[in-house]
């Protein structure tokens, strides 16, 4: 049986998360000895962008090239990813946590009369029944959910498994569905999006900064630290409240939640709903002035002192290693 | 126009999450419980377009009665009546059959939500209930205008924000910067105790999902300080010994 993936991209690539999302179906289907791996993306994009879902697991791609789908309007694309998984008589649907995923997921599950499980943090246990791991009360715990549906959805979090680079390449197939205008009643006018730039939810190493970097003026200690480390860009909420930094910057229990193989945070003191966003880190750093903040007790390395003078140091020693 | 807000009834933010009964069991022992910090971004942005637009604004639950209390705080907040469905909220799917069954008797053209509760933050209640009511449902929302029948909305993506538009009626699952978290004043206070409030039992539906049994995360081992003159010893670490650069 085929588990299908929602593949999501971005100017024309495919995300990373999609990736990680193909990743955990192709590790579940060999757990469970069998089931093809089958992508499905929506709207205009490359043939040879669509081949490399193979190396994380796909199969098969079947490609809906619809025009209207090229962006990410909910309900169309919960009709025809519907359509999608009814014609290929998938039971397993997977997709990684996102903006766009999320909204999605949930319509479908209607749609398909199937159950929905998010932030699905390990592979599913089929031992004796269906049983899957997520990460709730915002990172803090972990609940083992069983699912009694024919028709599953998970919803996958960053980091479930490792990112598979091996596969071989994807064929590409084209679909054409009948997708009703009423589909499309919601228009997205524009977008505001930073180019170019690591997106933080997807990275693998975040610099986050805080209250403690005074004011936006300084950011460019971070970008620089950023910049040699590869990273993401983020920030606490004060400080995007004030307007120092974007608010899709914001980590933490009311913004972005990421984990990041590291995570470094400077000038953060490191409030509950801070770490809320930043407890599924591998690894975490914390630069801070006061000794005595609460983040050194969440942290694996820290360095107690001041971030003016410990980031330009700590951007050369980087530098050097390279 | 008949606006809803449906809220959760969660742990503070700041809340020791432990669980009781050989780990099956959330413990509210000495947990307080709030109105979901998204929901309660959705009710600040209900409560003034009630007042921008002339509109009513009934608040919802589906929870127990210990529920009732934030109910409350939400009257105090600013809106005009409160319903309570009376039942354990056991799974996303059963609360969104419950909010929809509400919001088709009554006829809401605005159904507001946070982007989803902190609790099992699920993030799926808004498209479910859009989806079996056949309206479009836009979520994560940080921006929300009403034209006449014209929403305008921007919605959160990674890295960015989209400016989307859509017809009511619609559902919108809400995050900030939509409006500022708003604290009930004395009057406000007073007035709740006295605005209809109505329990009702749920219509049968079951869920389809059920929590077997609930974990905390590994303790983490303590931080190892790295002197500041030194940060090229805190980069050795980060390379051989946590090996994440
Ligand atoms: C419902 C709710 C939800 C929330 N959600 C979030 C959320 O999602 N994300 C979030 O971040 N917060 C959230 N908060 C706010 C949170 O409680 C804290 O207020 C916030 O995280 C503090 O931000 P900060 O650490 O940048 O600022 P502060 O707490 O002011 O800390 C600044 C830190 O910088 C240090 N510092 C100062 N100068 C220097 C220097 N020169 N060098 C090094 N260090 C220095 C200080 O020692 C201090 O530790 C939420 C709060 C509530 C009530």
């Amino acid at each position: 049986m085929s588990i299908l993936v929602y593949i999501e991209q971005s100017e024309g690539a495919i995300k990373k998360s999609s990736l990680e999302a193909l990743s955990f179906a192709k590790a579940f289907s060999e757990k469970i000895g069998g089931g093809e791996v089958v992508a499905v993306a929506l709207g205009d994009i490359a043939d040879d962008e669509l081949t490399k879902t193979g190396t994380a697991g796909a199969s098969k791609v079947l490609h809906v090239k619809d025009s209207r789908l090229t962006s990410g309007i909910i309900q169309a694309h919960a009709e025809a990813v519907a359509q999608v998984f009814n014609k290929i008589g998938a039971k397993t649907l997977v997709l990684a946590k996102s903006s766009l995923g999320d909204a999605v997921a949930a319509r479908l599950s209607i749609k398909l009369n199937a159950g929905l499980v998010s932030n699905v943090v390990e592979l599913p246990d089929t031992s004796s029944g269906f049983k899957v791991k997520r990460s709730i009360y915002t990172g803090k715990a972990f609940a083992q959910t069983e699912m009694t549906s024919e028709n599953k959805i998970l919803a996958v979090k960053k980091n479930a498994v490792p990112l598979k680079t091996d596969g071989a390449t994807a064929a590409v197939e084209t679909l054409e569905l009948n997708l009703d205008d009423h589909n499309f009643s919601t228009k997205i006018i524009s977008t505001d999006k930073a180019t170019g730039e690591i997106l933080l939810p997807e990275a693998d190493i975040v610099v986050s900064g805080g209250r403690g970097m005074k004011g936006p003026e300084n950011w460019n200690l971070i970008e620089d630290l950023a910049k040699e480390l590869g990273a993401a860009t983020g920030c606490s909420k004060p400080v995007s409240d004030i307007g120092w930094r974007p608010h899709h910057e914001h980590v933490g229990q009311t913004g972005v939640k990421v984990a990041p193989s590291l995570y470094l945070a400077v000038g953060i003191s490191g409030a509950i709903q801070h770490l809320a966003g930043v407890n599924s880190s591998k690894c975490i750093v914390v630069i801070n002035k006061d000794p005595e903040a609460p983040f050194f007790k969440a942290a694996d390395y820290g360095i107690v002192g001041d971030a003016f003078e410990v980031l330009p140091k700590l951007t050369s020693a980087i530098k050097a290693i390279k | 126009m008949k606006i809803l807000v449906c809220i959760t009834h969660v742990p503070d933010t700041t809340s020791k999450i432990q669980f009781t009964e050989n780990n099956t069991q959330f413990d509210k022992n000495g947990v307080q419980f709030i109105i979901g910090p998204y929901d309660d971004y959705a009710l600040a942005r209900a409560v003034e377009l009630k007042e921008q637009l002339g509109a009513s604004l009934t608040v919802m639950n589906v929870g127990e009665s210990d529920s009732d209390p934030t109910l409350r705080k939400a009257l105090a907040i600013g809106a005009d009546d409160a319903i309570r469905v009376n039942a354990f909220p056991k799974d996303s799917l059963f609360v969104a059959n419950q909010i929809a069954h509400i919001a088709k008797s009554n006829g809401y053209e605005l159904i507001l939500m946070g982007r989803e509760s902190i609790d099992f933050n699920g993030g799926m209640v808004h498209g479910m209930v859009g989806e079996l009511l056949g309206m479009p449902s836009i979520s994560p929302v940080m921006k929300l205008e009403v034209e006449g029948d014209t929403v305008k909305m921007s919605r959160e993506i990674e890295g960015g924000k989209e400016y989307v538009e859509a017809k009511l009626p619609l559902i919108a699952g809400c995050q900030e910067p939509i409006a500022e978290w708003k604290i009930p004043n004395m009057r406000g206070i007073m007035s709740a105790r006295t605005k209809p409030f109505s329990v009702v039992e749920p219509v049968v539906e079951e869920g389809n999902s059920r929590v077997i049994s609930y974990e905390l995360p590994p303790a983490k081992a303590g931080v190892k300080l790295v002197d500041k003159d030194n940060v090229e010893e805190l980069v050795r670490l980060l390379k051989n010994e946590a090996k994440v650069l």
